[in-house]
């Protein structure tokens, strides 16, 4: 299960908005081994595409060392999914590279840009298997 | 003084778990082929036909290494390699 403050929800979901049609990423940071998600960090999709995403190399190594320097790693990486289903895909499964991370996925085909509701979805994606589980707002 | 190599989570089962180790070499290439001595399997996850895979970054002193010569990259003592795995999809 996947734990998550309100106020960071509310924080993704804002930026999954905003960047619609383009998907959106980011993770967010907690303290190694304790699967708390508490300081997000909204990434630059590099490819700006409402197909693809890819951290900027730059910025993801600036990341890294931050959560090194703050013994932190990423417990929530997150994307959106702008005209499709809230579900990893096959390039997803294929480029999840942190074991230990609750993969999240928006869904914004909806409403886009404007008010209204999202699918707001997380799963495990380990050695190309991927388990839902379910999003606990506290 | 050697290369120090920051170890990316996915690629720690080469390397006992450790999240940093030191190689030697003058270009990247050459450090890559000696982790591949000393933690076996590690080049075919970095490595494809030749050339950095896709997805795999790479630097050196915080310079990412597709801007520098790539696997011709030179290198020395002191320096600071890091991998990351991309972090992207579709």
């Amino acid at each position: 299960m996947l734990s998550l403050s309100r106020d960071i929800y509310e924080a993704i979901v804002a930026h999954a908005k905003r960047d619609h049609p383009d998907e959106a990423c980011g993770v967010v940071a907690g303290a190694e081994g304790s699967d708390i998600p508490s300081r997000h960090v909204p990434m630059i999709n590099a490819a700006g595409s409402p197909t693809f995403y890819e951290f900027d190399s730059g910025e993801l190594l600036d990341l890294y060392k931050q959560m090194w320097a703050n013994d932190e790693e990423p417990v929530v990486i997150y994307h959106s999914h702008t005209a499709t289903e809230a579900y990893p895909s096959r390039t997803d499964i294929g480029l999840a590279n942190e074991p230990g991370a609750h993969y999240v996925l928006v869904g914004t085909r909806d409403h886009g840009n404007s008010p209204g509701p999202v699918e707001f979805r997380s799963y495990r994606i380990v050695d190309g298997a991927v388990t839902e589980e379910p999003v606990e707002l506290v | 003084m050697a290369i120090e190599v920051r170890i990316p989570t996915i690629l720690r089962t080469f390397t006992d778990g450790a999240k940093s180790v030191e190689a030697g070499g003058t270009t990247l290439n050459e450090v890559i082929d000696n982790l591949e001595a000393n933690h076996p399997g590690i080049k075919d996850r970095l490595i494809d036909g030749g050339d950095l895979r896709r997805f795999v970054n790479v630097y050196v002193n915080d310079e990412d290494v597709r801007f520098t010569g790539s696997l011709e990259t030179p290198v020395g003592d002191g320096d600071q390699i890091v991998i990351l795995p991309a972090v992207a999809g579709g």
